[in-house]
C-alpha cells in the first residue's frame, strides 16, 4: 500500500501495469488497491507540477497569514471552510504560532490578489487580521526543483 | 628506441580489454541509450555533499592520518557492527582507502607474490585478475555457472585448490551477475577455506543492495574473521563513486601489512570525501533505504521485461544488474551487443568482459530512470523478436 503511494506520489502517471511490475504484484490487485485508496480519499487527486514561470502566463502567488477568532462549538472548521471553498485558495493550513491560518492564493495580478484579500477574506466575520506576502520566485514546488534540471553526466560505459 | 621494450613485461603482457572496439562504438554514438554504467544514477544525497562543502569552508584541506580520520574509522567500525555483525578495532584494523579498488590492490600486494595462486570467482569485476598479475602471483579462475545462480560452490572451490593456493577472492552481491550468497552457502565455502588454510578477500561493495534478504559477510561466520579481508566503500551504498572513498577491514596483522602499502602508495584518502563520509554513515540510513527500494522496483521491471522479450534471465538478488542469457539468439555476447547497438541504439555490456563464463550473457545495468529502462526494454524486445524471425527464415 505504502509502496504504491510512494510510486504514485513520485509520478502519478505510472500505470497500474507498471506499478504491478515494479512491486511484483498482480495488475488486477494493484488496480483494486488504487481504487480503494481513491475511495478512501487517501489518494485525493492527481496533478501536474507546472513551472508557470516558464510560460507567458501571468501568475502571482501569495502567502497570507490570517488571524481568526474560532467560532463557538466548531473551532476553526467553520471559518476554514469559508476560506478554502474559494477556488483562488490553492492551499490552507492551520498553523501553530503567531497566526492561525496560512492561505496560499494564486491570482493573475497582484491587484487581483489584493482585491481578493480585501473583498473576500478580510470581511469574513471571524477574521481578525491578515498579512499578505507575495512570492517573488519559486525555487522548489511539491518536492520538485524548478530551475535546475539534473542531467546524467556519467560516462557512457563503466565496468 | 622502442619504448614498449621499456615497459615491465608483467604490465605489457596484460591484454587490452577485448571489448575495446565495442566501447569505442558506444562512446561515439551520441544518441544511444546506454545501460552500460556500473555506478548509481542518483546524485550523492545532499546532506553528504553539504557536509563536504562545510568541511571545505572550515578549511579541512590537509592530509588526514594515513589510516583515515579517526572519527570516520570509528563510524565505519560501528556501521559494520550494526549492519553486518562485524567487529573491528578502529585503531588498527580499519584503513580508509581510495575507493574499494585500492583496497583490492593493497590486499593483494600485501599478501600475494610469485609462486602463489590466487583463486578468482568469475564473472567478476574487471580489476581482480590484473591486480593479481601485478603482484607476480598466478590468478586461477573459477567459472561460476548460471545453473548455480552464479554462486561459488564448495565443490568448485575444492577442485581448484593446489598446494600453492593462498587466497580466494569473492564478490557478492556480484557485479555483473547480481548474484548473492546466503549465510548457509557461504558457510560451505568457509569450511573449505579453513580446511586449506586460505585467506579470503571479500569485495562487499554492493552489500547495501540486496533485495528481500540481508547481506551476510563471510567474515561474520565462525572462525572466519581473522582470515578474511573485507573490502567495502561508499560508492554504491551512498552514490559516492566520484568521491573515491572506500575502506578495508581485517585482522590487525594483515591490515598492518596493507597499511604499509597504502601509506607509501597514496598517503591518505581525500580529506573532503572523508568528512562527507562521516555524515553518510551517521545520518543517511533513510537515503540508502530509499535508493535500495527504487533499485528493487526497477529490478523487477527489468527482469520481467527481459523475460517477456524472450531472454532467459535468472533472478538477480543484489547489486543493480541483470545478467540475461543471449545464447538462444545464436549470437555471442559481443555480437549481440554490437548488433543491438547498431540496430536499436541500446548499449549493454557483453558478459565476456567479466570473464569467460560471462560469454553468452549481457549485463543490463538498471541504475537508470524507469523511463530509460522502459524505452530500452521496448527496443530490446523489438530486437529479439526480429532476431527470432531472422533465424526462422
Amino acid at each position: 500500500m505504502k509502496e504504491i503511494l510512494e510510486i504514485l506520489e513520485k509520478d502519478s502517471r505510472t500505470s497500474p501495469e507498471q506499478i504491478a511490475a515494479m512491486t511484483g504484484r498482480d495488475v488486477e490487485e494493484v488496480k483494486q488497491m488504487i481504487k480503494k485508496l481513491e475511495e478512501d480519499n487517501v489518494i485525493a487527486g492527481y496533478t501536474t507540477v507546472v513551472n508557470w514561470e516558464k510560460t507567458d502566463a501571468e501568475l502571482v502567488t501569495a502567502l497570507i497569514e490570517v488571524k481568526v477568532t474560532p467560532s463557538r462549538g466548531q473551532g476553526f472548521e467553520k471559518v476554514a471552510s469559508r476560506i478554502y471553498n474559494f477556488p483562488e485558495v490553492k492551499a490552507l493550513y492551520l498553523m501553530s504560532g503567531s497566526f492561525d491560518f496560512a492561505v496560499i492564493i494564486e491570482g493573475k495580478t497582484m491587484k487581483e490578489v489584493a482585491l481578493f484579500v480585501a473583498e473576500k477574506l478580510a470581511p469574513i466575520d471571524s477574521v481578525m487580521s491578515t498579512a499578505t506576502h507575495f512570492v517573488l520566485k519559486k525555487y522548489k514546488n511539491d518536492g520538485v526543483i524548478l530551475h535546475d534540471k539534473l542531467t546524467d553526466n556519467r560516462e557512457v560505459i563503466t565496468l | 628506441m622502442s619504448l614498449i621494450d621499456k615497459i615491465n613485461p608483467v604490465v605489457r603482457n596484460i591484454p587490452p580489454s577485448g571489448i575495446r572496439k565495442f566501447f569505442d562504438i558506444v562512446t561515439e554514438m551520441k544518441d544511444a541509450i546506454s545501460l552500460g554504467v556500473g555506478e548509481p544514477d542518483f546524485v550523492t544525497p545532499w546532506r553528504i555533499r553539504e557536509y563536504g562543502i562545510y568541511s571545505l569552508e572550515k578549511g579541512h584541506t590537509y592530509y588526514t592520518s594515513n589510516w583515515g580520520l579517526a572519527e570516520l574509522r570509528e563510524e565505519i567500525s560501528r556501521y559494520l557492527n550494526r549492519k553486518y555483525n562485524l567487529s573491528y578495532d578502529p585503531k588498527d584494523e580499519v584503513i580508509v582507502t581510495v575507493g574499494g579498488s585500492e583496497g583490492i590492490d593493497i590486499a593483494l600486494r600485501a599478501l600475494a607474490g610469485p609462486g602463489d595462486e590466487v583463486l578468482i570467482q568469475q564473472p567478476c569485476f574487471v580489476s581482480y585478475k590484473p591486480c593479481v598479475e601485478f603482484t607476480g602471483a598466478t590468478p586461477v579462475v573459477i567459472q561460476t555457472r548460471e545453473e548455480n545462480s552464479f554462486k561459488l560452490t564448495p565443490e568448485q572451490l575444492e577442485e581448484n585448490i593446489t598446494p600453492k593456493t593462498k587466497i580466494l577472492m569473492i564478490s557478492y552481491p556480484n557485479n555483473p551477475t547480481g548474484a548473492i550468497m546466503t549465510g548457509e552457502e557461504l558457510q560451505g565455502i568457509a569450511e573449505v577455506v579453513k580446511k586449506h588454510d586460505l585467506i579470503v578477500i571479500s569485495d562487499e561493495i554492493y552489500s547495501e543492495l540486496t533485495y528481500g534478504t540481508k547481506h551476510i559477510s563471510i567474515a561474520s561466520l565462525p572462525q572466519m574473521r581473522d582470515r578474511t579481508i573485507v573490502i567495502n566503500g561508499f560508492s554504491k551504498a551512498f552514490a559516492m563513486t566520484g568521491w573515491r572513498l572506500g575502506y578495508t577491514v581485517g585482522h590487525r596483522d594483515i591490515i598492518g601489512a596493507m597499511f604499509k602499502v597504502h601509506q607509501y602508495a597514496v598517503m591518505c584518502s581525500p580529506t573532503t570525501a572523508q568528512y562527507a563520509a562521516i555524515e553518510a554513515l551517521k545520518n543517511c540510513d533513510e537515503d540508502v533505504d530509499m535508493m535500495a527500494r527504487e533499485y528493487n522496483r526497477r529490478r523487477r521491471v527489468v527482469v520481467q521485461g527481459l523475460r517477456k522479450a524472450g531472454l532467459k534471465c535468472f533472478e538477480p538478488m543484489g547489486a543493480f544488474y541483470a545478467f540475461p542469457s543471449v545464447k538462444e539468439t545464436g549470437l555471442t555476447s559481443t555480437e549481440f551487443c554490437e548488433k543491438l547497438l547498431l540496430d536499436e541504439k541500446v548499449a549493454l555490456v557483453p558478459g565476456n568482459a567479466f570473464g569467460e563464463s560471462g560469454e553468452g550473457f549481457v549485463r543490463f545495468s538498471y541504475a537508470y530512470s524507469i523511463e530509460t529502462i522502459n524505452e530500452a526494454l521496448e527496443r530490446i524486445t523489438r530486437f529479439v523478436k526480429k532476431l527470432g524471425n531472422g533465424s526462422g527464415n
